[in-house]
Order: structure tokens, then C-alpha cells, then sequence
């Protein structure tokens, strides 16, 4: 793992979900900084909805585990009002959906603060939230939303997909100055993976090859990476010599290393579970367009999610989600492999 | 609801405020000459402030505080300087009156660097974190919720007390409305958290009258849902909007008993400079005329021989020669630095910050 590490100290790793992570981290930093403080809808008492929070209020009380009312654009609003005042506030909203109620107080407010001010005021703010389809949630419920806040000049975007990275980028973001959205996804919830003991504080902005290659690189983020690394370990049967890049952050984007991995393999193919259309995948076709054009021998691919509003049903849902199948087939196409041929 | 019955309502609604709070008596001399020279100040800014845009020195959105100078002032007398304070978007008398000299604010307006806010904000968006103004803000209601978490920021840092900080939030009526107003309130009443709430209320949103919109046009009673003193006063007085807005900040400060305020006043002109309002009945505009607090004020102190009138048009022309050399001031200040365009967008340095102007390639190379 190619994770980028300040403090690399510690040696020991234990196996752990990247739910318990989270939790470690959050109580690391409560326990680090008093002006760490965590607020949210039923993150107390009821341990938050995915249980991220679970034991954190019977530890470090009701003020520095705050239940707020179901009030997301209050909630989220007051919490950049304390960050503000020099608090470093990490809010949870229960699913990325809901922070549509909020946005107001992110996109408005809390990304064009300190510019809108001239640099006199910071918002060490972090806003927790998951994303991601799967669970037949249905449409309002299942969404990756992620783009929307990638697009915010003034806000950071971190999308981690192990455990590791999930710790490592959860302490760098609390630690920030500024508004980092920090993206989870329902489905990696209990995903385990290595991860580092002690102090392990990620940079921000750096994506990271998590498995090398030389034929072809699959770029994705969050849970797109553990289907890819799947993926890309599955072709290595068939003799293919997949690259995968873990954007890891989605604002600022790491377009050099996007472009230095595809300068080496030729082809690309963008694995992202928002919508096609404007997506993620967008921005990085473009860039590989505009930063290694000249060494790609097939146009970049994207496999992305259909364009439909989440239909409950399995049937409809598996349908719409981009997959491993169709990962791997997108992969075989852009490398003109016919499945046949295998 | 016709316009007669507005005005009709706005008027009864400022005549049972006056009730409510009654004007001090006995005030010092000094005093009375003080808030009628920030009023006179405030006055005069606004008005240079309308001619600056006409002549399109200030650009974008450009609201005036014409009509709310007692307001203003009682406001910012009852205000401490550790508290915090939030306001909307008619925000250059708040500035000016938070302590920050007529050069910055007026700088701000020509969108210059001297300005407040480094000529990134504009009319709208005066901030100084010194003053402890935590900005004006353009999005109606924008600055509740925010407000509301530096009050409960306050809770975490210090005790309750008669030397605490508070936090002051203002915004319009026509803001009462929206639903980060509700949540805020709430979370304040719930929180028990220092803030007051002051709506300043001068009977309309753009054009569309309190009555229009607002289900109940009392808009103090709101209050009462939030377990939290809703007070209703003459926006007119400036000695009776000064101590109710002290009374409030104390049990804000002392009690952590958020406080909702509503100041009754006029605006004495259209939304923003380029509104003309003919939406506007004349009488409407006759009575705005006349409860203009600037020149009642001015006589009054004139009738009770605090001033003389030669003391008032003193007063009067120092405020004038003060705008003047602020407009001075702003004209000849530089623009700001386009090499700085990037500067204050991150507070922690991040790598792959994106810094390409408009047509520049985002990669250093193919």
C-alpha cells in the first residue's frame, strides 16, 4: 500500500473493519484535541446509524458527542459556526443524501468563507457522510453525490477505501484548516484490512497505485478501488498486467499520477459509482486527455453507474450498479481482448 | 392584502413596540450626542454610498441602511466589543459602527485591497475578526446557522457570566421564513446557547410585505415555539433599541437564554440602490419619510438643548468630510493583486491545489 504517511514510526498493523477505524480514529482525536467535538443526528445515544460512534458518548459525554435534532442545514451550519470560533467540529450526516438539506451551509458558506473574507477566518470543519448504492435503499437513498462537492473550489474531498486510509485520512482531515468532505461508503463499512498502530496522519491531495501493472490502469476511489483491485487481480490470471490508482482524493485531484500511470500503461478505464454524465470519470478522461494523450493507444473508458433514479428491486439495482463483470469487460475491450480469445 | 392595511399593520405593530419598551429618560448629554453623530455618520456613508454606484465605483449588489441609522446605533451601543456579531447583507452601518473606519468599508465597497475584506466580499460580505464582525452575508438566513455554532462554540470555551461573550445575529424579516431561521432557533433554545436574534423588521422582504409573507406578521411571537423571550421594539429610538438589545445580551451572556428581538423601523428607500419601489404607495413612503429617525432625532436633541442647530450641522458636516476622505482613501487604494487570486482559497496548504487561470493547461505538460 502506497499510502502516504507522515509519522511512519509505528510497525505493528492489526486486522480491523474500516468501521472500527473510524471509531479509533474519532476517539484518537476527541481524546488528542478538547476542540475536537463530534455532532449528528443519533450519533449518541443510539451510536450513530452505522455505528461509528459506538461507546464514544459514554466516554467523552454529551458535549463532545453532540446529538443534534434532525436539522442537517441547523446542525451543519452551527457546527462551521463553531469552527468559526476555533472548534474543530466533525459532524456525521447519516447518508450523503441528506446533505442536500445542508448544502446551503457547505457550498454557500462553509467552502467560500475564507476566501470571501480574505484569509481572516479558517473552518477546520469536517463533514462525515456515506455514500453508495447497493443495500436497496431506493433512489433518495442510495446516491454518490460526491461530485457535487468535487466541483467546490474551497472545500477538500477524501474518499478512502481501506481501513488504513480511512484512519490515516480521518486524522489528517480533523487536523485540516479547512472543510474537508470525508467520504465513506455503506458498503466498506465492514470491509477489514491492515492497519498501522499508533499516530498514522495522511496527506491530503495525493492519490496512490495500490497495485502496479503495465497493460492498462483502472482509476477509482472508495468502494470502485476494492472492485478493482478484485478485478485487476482476477486478469493477472489471464496474463493481463492491470495498474490501480486509488484517487484517494477527489479535491484537490491528483493529476500527476493519474497521468504518470497511464503514460506507462497506455489505456485507461475509469471505474466510478456515481452517474456517467458529469461524473467523476468525466474529469478524469479529461485529464488524461490533456496530460498523456500522446501515449494512450485506446480511448479512455468509464464504467459508471446507469443513468436512473435507484430502483429498489435486485434485479433493477444490480442492473444499474457498475460491477466487477463489467469492469473486467471494459478492461478486456479497451485492451481489444475478445472474451472469446481468452 | 391591500397596501393601506400593510402600512396600517407596520404602523400599529411600531406603535405597540413603542408600548412595550419605553424610550430612557435622564440619558447623558455626552451620550445623546454620540449616537446622533453615528447616526449622522451612518446617514451620510449611505448616501455617498448610493452615489458611488451610480457613478459605478461600487458594483454588484449594494444595500443601504437609509431609514435603520436608530437601529444601527442602539444595536451597536448595546453590543459588547468580545461579543460576536452576524448580520445580512445591509451591512456598511453595522461596520462602521463595530469600529471600522469608513476607509475599509467604503475600500470594500470600490472592491479595493485596503477594503475590510480585502476587496473579496464587497457589499455584502464585510467581515474583520478583529472587530469580531463575522461577516455580513448575501444568502438570506445564511449567517443563522453559523452564528448559532459560534454561540455554541461560546459555551464550550467559557463560563456564563456578566463578562462572557455573546453573540448578536441580525437578519430581515422577510428571513423568518426560511427554514435555517426555525433550525437555528431551535437549536439555540434547545442548546441553551448566548445568542440574540434581532429581526430587523422594516415591513418588507424585496416588495412583498410582511403580511404576505409571513403566516404570523407578529414576528416576535416566534419566539414562543423555542421556549425563548420574544421582545418587540420601536426601531426608531435609538435609546429604546439600545436597552432592549442590553437586556437581551444579558441573559444571552448570563443565563444562556437565547433571546429573539424584533426592531420595528423603515427603509427609508428602494431593496437595494437600483430599486426605485414602485411597488411603494406614496403615503407608504411619506410615513417612512416621516419616522426618519435621522432628523427626529436631530430635533429632538435640538428641543431638549442637548445640541445647538449650529452643534448639529457641526456634526452633520464632520460626517460628510469624514465620507469624503474615506472615498479618497478608496479611490486611490490598488486593486487586488491578481497574482493573489489563489491565496486565501485553502488555510492548510494541500498538494494538487488547483491554481490554472481561465485557458491555461491544467497539466505542467503533455
Amino acid at each position: 500500500m502506497n499510502t502516504e504517511i507522515v509519522n511512519t514510526e509505528v510497525t505493528t498493523t492489526r486486522t480491523i473493519t474500516y468501521r472500527q477505524a473510524l471509531n479509533e480514529t474519532l476517539r484518537a482525536e476527541l481524546e488528542r484535541d478538547e476542540k475536537v467535538f463530534l455532532i449528528g443526528e443519533e450519533i449518541g445515544i443510539f451510536e450513530g446509524s452505522y455505528k461509528i460512534t459506538a461507546g464514544l458518548l459514554e466516554d467523552f459525554g454529551p458535549e463532545r458527542v453532540l446529538d443534534a435534532p434532525i436539522a442537517e442545514e441547523g446542525f451543519v451550519g452551527a457546527a462551521l459556526g463553531a469552527a468559526m470560533l476555533g472548534m474543530r467540529p466533525v459532524v456525521e450526516i447519516m447518508t450523503i443524501n441528506f446533505s442536500l438539506i445542508a448544502i446551503d451551509q457547505i457550498v454557500n458558506h462553509a467552502a467560500k468563507m475564507r476566501s470571501m473574507f480574505a484569509g481572516q477566518v479558517s473552518i477546520p470543519l469536517v463533514i462525515r457522510m456515506p455514500g453508495g448504492g447497493g443495500q436497496q435503499l431506493a433512489a433518495t437513498h442510495s446516491q454518490n453525490l460526491e461530485v457535487w462537492y468535487a466541483h467546490i473550489p474551497g472545500l477538500k474531498v477524501v474518499a478512502p477505501s481501506t481501513p488504513a486510509d480511512a484512519k490515516a485520512l480521518l486524522a489528517a482531515a480533523i487536523r485540516d484548516d479547512d472543510p474537508v468532505i470525508f467520504l465513506e461508503n455503506l458498503s466498506l463499512y465492514s470491509a477489514k484490512g491492515e492497519v498501522p498502530d499508533g499516530e498514522q496522519v495522511a496527506e491530503i491531495g495525493k492519490a496512490a497505485v495500490v497495485k502496479t501493472g503495465t497493460d492498462l490502469t483502472i482509476v477509482s476511489y472508495s468502494r470502485g478501488t476494492t472492485t478493482a483491485l478484485d478485478v485487476a487481480h482476477q486478469l493477472e490470471a489471464e496474463g493481463l498486467s492491470i495498474e490501480v490508482v486509488d484517487l484517494r482524493s477527489l479535491r484537490p485531484l491528483d493529476r500527476d499520477t493519474i497521468c504518470a500511470s497511464v503514460k506507462k500503461t497506455g489505456h485507461a478505464v475509469v471505474f466510478e459509482d456515481d452517474w456517467l454524465s458529469y461524473g467523476i470519470g468525466a474529469e478524469i478522461s479529461a485529464t488524461i486527455g490533456e496530460g498523456a494523450f500522446d501515449f494512450l493507444d485506446a480511448p479512455v473508458r468509464r464504467v459508471a453507474a446507469a443513468e436512473v433514479p435507484l430502483p429498489y428491486a435486485k434485479s433493477l439495482e444490480k442492473a444499474a450498479l457498475p460491477s466487477a463483470a463489467d469492469l473486467a469487460k471494459v478492461v478486456r475491450e479497451v485492451l481489444n481482448i475478445s472474451t472469446n480469445d481468452k | 392584502m391591500d397596501e393601506s392595511r400593510r402600512k396600517w399593520d407596520h404602523m400599529a405593530a411600531k406603535a405597540q413596540s413603542k408600548a412595550v419598551v419605553e424610550s430612557t429618560g435622564g440619558e447623558p448629554a455626552d451620550t445623546l450626542r454620540s449616537y446622533y453623530e453615528q447616526m449622522s455618520l451612518v446617514r451620510s456613508f449611505e448616501l455617498r454610498s448610493s452615489e458611488m454606484y451610480a457613478r459605478a465605483k461600487i458594483g454588484g449588489y449594494c444595500h443601504l441602511n437609509l431609514g435603520e441609522e436608530a437601529t444601527v446605533v442602539g444595536l451597536m451601543a448595546a453590543i459588547e466589543k468580545r461579543d460576536y456579531l452576524f448580520t445580512g447583507y445591509r451591512d456598511h452601518g453595522y461596520a462602521l459602527m463595530r469600529g471600522i473606519s469608513p476607509e475599509s468599508v467604503m475600500a470594500e465597497l470600490f472592491g479595493k485591497v485596503t477594503g475590510v475584506s480585502g476587496g473579496r466580499g464587497g457589499s455584502m460580505h464585510m467581515f474583520d475578526s478583529e472587530a469580531r464582525l463575522l461577516g455580513g452575508y448575501g444568502i438570506v438566513g445564511g449567517q443563522i446557522p453559523p452564528a448559532t455554532g459560534a454561540a455554541l462554540a461560546l459555551k464550550y470555551q467559557e463560563a456564563a457570566g456578566a463578562d462572557a461573550a455573546a453573540v448578536m445575529c441580525l437578519l430581515g424579516d422577510g428571513t423568518t421564513n426560511i427554514g435555517a431561521f426555525h433550525e437555528s432557533l431551535n437549536l439555540a433554545g434547545l442548546w441553551k446557547l448566548p445568542i440574540v436574534y434581532v429581526i430587523v423588521n422594516n415591513g418588507l422582504g424585496m416588495g412583498t410585505t410582511v403580511e404576505k409573507a409571513s403566516a404570523e406578521p407578529d414576528l416576535y411571537k416566534r419566539a414562543a415555539s423555542y421556549r425563548m423571550p420574544g421582545v418587540r421594539v420601536d426601531g426608531d429610538d435609538v435609546l429604546a433599541v439600545r436597552d432592549a438589545a442590553r437586556d437581551a445580551l444579558k441573559q444571552a451572556r448570563e443565563s444562556r437564554q437565547p433571546v429573539l428581538l424584533e426592531v420595528m423601523c423603515y427603509r427609508l428607500r428602494g431593496h437595494s440602490v437600483v430599486d426605485p419601489a414602485r411597488y411603494r404607495a406614496p403615503e407608504d413612503t411619506t410615513i417612512a419619510q416621516q419616522s426618519d429617525p435621522v432628523p427626529s432625532f436631530r430635533a429632538e436633541l435640538i428641543a431638549s438643548g442637548v445640541l445647538t442647530e449650529a452643534d448639529a450641522a457641526a456634526i452633520d458636516e464632520a460626517a460628510d468630510v469624514r465620507v469624503s476622505a474615506a472615498v479618497v482613501f478608496a479611490d486611490e487604494s490598488p486593486e487586488p493583486d491578481v497574482d493573489d487570486l489563489f491565496k486565501y482559497v485553502y488555510a492548510t496548504a494541500v498538494a494538487n491545489a488547483p491554481s490554472a487561470l481561465p485557458g491555461e493547461p491544467v497539466m505542467d505538460a503533455l
